[in-house]
């Protein structure tokens, strides 16, 4: 008899007061009794209208059927089968938009945590699994991976089980990406990014730290001279935007990027630390998505007063859910409709204040969303030490410009043809954001993994 | 890790170091530069390339005592290794074509001032090199540019070496003498390069100004390098590090430069107990 129950059994969070002054996780998972009992709430409906919501169609009443039996490590096996990285999907996922977006119990209640459950396995596997992974027999091919996010994670894990020798090349001193340089610690621990990258070592991954592909090696020259028969790019939207207003260029104005990567990668939240950040008592965060949340918490970490200034409204923002939910209850205030126009600042050239102006919503645009336009005579202003621009990113030209025959769309994605990932040029294939523009870890994950079949299919169909 | 090949103070403050990165050096070329980290915890510093050798694979860097890594960096020694290496970055220096060019050098900005300078000076090029420092303990790369030149000035603060006065009254009486210039090239402090760039626009000689802005990644990534040129923005990383001098917003990039400074002095002293200790 399943679980009726309309909610979702709840995760066990740190207390908001007392998280929103450390960067420990903040979602602590479920206790195998709580999986159990939420894995009873899935109906094994016929249908499976999860599954169809997953970029990587994942078998979810499957796992969730085996969670259900307290077969843990069967649930792993399942998701492993689609998924190349389920303890961080089960931290980052939209999965309100995705799978759990399409649960038949959200009809008439809160559908089944998909993703809470996903997580549990994941991290149930990687605390207790004692099997080591194998490193498969090389079948002589070589091939290289730019970037070792999300994409160039999944696409080298895939080629390395198929026995392909796979060097990965990261342009940071760290490999994992936006994983390090930009989620936060609270919300997906950078043991768990470790763990993953160091399963790919074991089979037999290569992760070449400090090498910016475009300026260290081309993608020419590792075919060319270094013998890869094939490329995979996956090397993300790294490029920050701003908005052109005035006062941009004050000490004080940062773009997310940057304000994540001291605070991530090069660990300024610590007293120790060795990289500096502004010490901001009041910041303004401007934008609504994911990245705008992990800004603001993190600055509230820092002890800040924080404001999202966001366009649209609160029905319109794109950031997860829950990542909404967990600012608002850490104290983050939401100032929606509203616009900067200005960054204000003293004679010594530091952040005062940001002027913005009320918005209202008018026709859909093109993004299918209602346009804000300004509201005439509603200006007002904020005083801040601090704006971090989250506006989103765009694809990094220093790729593009050195590669020959690497065609791109004029905001500089690069163009793909099909599912596959092949590019214009021959033997290179792309995915992950360095394709769409900023998008999700599963979207690139699933780029990833149909560019490393693709690869496959290219070097080995013949010899099948 | 890279390895110290080499180390050599040039005078009691700036240190060079040649590292054995051999990826790097296959492709550095002048007015490009490297990031690197000295240990597991450090912070990811730019340098500019000071020289490369590619056969041996190795880069020379040339930095000044400033900071606290730059403390820490200092206190390493050769058969000594960097955590993190990475380049070249940043675009190089365009000498197609330049015939005749005026090298106004600052401080350990010399550093950078002298592959081109020997670059220009390889392709023919008819090189002047204004090189200024506060006094003679501070002097740094004499001989190579005298070498590489075919006119070297020197000029002091106080006139403890060469002739007494700053680089723009030497580049002045240059540019009032009659010399024509394709092009100016100065390298320094930004103050320095201000004025020197105020000076040649005075006289329509085109002006190259190389930026050294705070910097994370150097691949385009933070933006925190992020410069006013001629009314836009620009990152140092990625569009430069060389801009056009007449161009260049150098007040705002002045007062960019002091974002952390109560940080870094603060870490700098820690620094600098710590390794005061350790003498002990």
């Amino acid at each position: 008899m399943p679980n009726m129950s309309k909610n979702k059994t709840p995760m066990p969070e740190q207390n908001p007061e007392v998280r929103s002054k450390n960067f420990k996780e903040v979602s602590l998972g479920y206790t195998p009794e709580q999986a159990i009992e939420e894995a009873g709430r899935c109906l094994n409906c016929k249908n499976k209208p999860c599954v169809g919501g997953c970029p990587v169609k994942v078998y979810i009443p499957d796992f969730i059927a085996e969670v259900a039996k307290g077969e843990f490590e069967n649930a792993y096996k399942i998701i492993s089968k689609s998924s190349s990285l389920p303890a961080v999907c089960g931290r980052v996922c939209p999965q309100e938009n995705q799978c759990e977006g399409k649960c038949v119990r959200g009809i008439k209640g809160e559908p089944v945590a998909i993703g809470r459950l996903e997580r549990f396995v994941a991290d149930y596997h990687n605390a207790n699994s004692t099997e080591k992974p194998v490193k498969p027999e090389s079948n002589g091919h070589k091939v290289a991976v730019v970037g070792s996010g999300p994409a160039g994670l999944a696409c080298a894990g895939d080629l390395a089980k198929k026995g392909y020798e796979v060097t990965v090349f990261e342009a940071l001193h760290t490999a994992g990406g936006v994983l390090v340089y930009g989620i936060p610690e609270f919300r997906l621990p950078k043991a768990i990014v470790q763990k993953e990258i160091d399963g790919l070592k074991e089979i037999g991954v290569e992760i070449k730290t400090n090498i910016v592909i475009g300026k260290t090696l081309s993608i020419d020259e590792l075919i060319d001279d270094y013998g890869f028969e094939s490329v995979f790019i996956g090397s993300g939207a790294g490029l920050p935007k701003f908005m052109g207003i005035h006062g941009e260029n004050l000490k004080g104005v940062y773009s997310a990027n940057e304000f994540l990567t001291r605070m991530n990668l090069m660990k300024a939240y610590k007293n120790n630390g060795e990289t500096p950040v502004e010490h901001t008592l009041r910041a303004a965060v401007i934008g609504g998505g994911n990245v705008a949340m992990d800004a603001a918490r993190c600055a509230r970490r820092l002890g800040a007063q924080v404001d999202i200034i966001y366009r649209r409204s609160m029905e319109e923002l794109p950031a997860r859910r829950e990542e909404v939910h967990h600012a608002m209850e850490e104290g983050i205030n939401f100032r929606t409709l509203t616009n900067p126009v200005e960054i204000m600042g003293d004679e010594n050239g530091n952040v005062t204040g940001i002027k913005c102006v009320m918005m209202e919503l008018g026709e859909p645009d093109a993004s299918g969303r209602r346009r804000p336009i300004a509201v005439d005579g509603s200006g007002f202003s904020i005083d801040v030490d601090c704006v971090i621009m989250a506006l989103g990113t765009s694809p990094n030209p220093l790729i593009k410009a050195t590669t020959p025959g690497l065609e791109t769309k004029p905001w500089g994605g690069i163009i793909t043809y099909d599912e596959t990932g092949h590019t214009s040029k021959d033997k290179v294939y792309a995915g992950g954001d360095a394709v769409t523009g900023a998008a999700t870890v599963i979207l690139a994950m699933g780029a990833g993994k149909n560019a490393a079949e693709a690869i496959d299919e290219a070097i080995m169909g013949g010899n099948k | 890790m890279f390895d110290i090949m080499k180390k050599e103070m040039l005078n009691p403050t700036v240190c060079l170091m040649e590292i054995r990165a051999p990826l790097v050096a296959k492709k550095a070329e002048p007015g490009q530069f490297i990031i690197l980290r000295v240990d597991e915890e450090g912070e990811r510093i730019p340098l500019t390339v000071a020289d490369y050798d590619r056969e041996k694979g190795t880069i020379t860097i040339i930095f000044q005592v400033v900071g606290a890594t730059t403390e820490k960096l200092g206190h390493l020694q050769q058969g000594d290794k960097l955590h993190d290496f990475v380049g070249p970055l940043g675009r190089a220096t365009k000498t197609e074509g330049l015939k005749r060019v005026a090298v106004v050098a600052g401080g350990v900005g010399c550093a950078i001032a002298y592959p081109v300078t020997k670059k220009l000076h390889a392709q023919g090029c008819e090189v002047h090199v204004v090189a200024g420092f506060r006094s003679k303990d501070l002097v740094i790369l004499g001989d190579e540019f005298a070498k590489n030149s075919s006119e070297y000035i020197l000029m002091t603060d106080d006139g403890s070496a060469g002739e007494k006065g700053l680089v723009t009254e030497a580049l002045k009486r240059l540019l009032d003498s009659g010399d024509k210039y394709d092009e100016v090239i100065a390298i320094g402090p930004l103050v320095m390069m201000k004025f020197v760039s105020k000076l040649t626009k005075e006289y329509s000689v085109k002006t190259i100004v190389s930026m050294n802005p705070i910097m994370i990644d150097g691949t385009g990534m933070c933006g925190g390098c992020r410069l006013s040129v001629g009314g836009e923005t620009k990152f140092a990383c990625v569009d430069g590090p060389e801009f056009d001098g007449h161009l260049v917003d150098f007040d705002e990039a002045i007062e960019r430069n002091t974002m952390y400074r109560d940080f870094e002095s603060q870490a700098r002293d820690k620094a600098c107990r710590l390794f005061g200790q350790e003498v002990k």
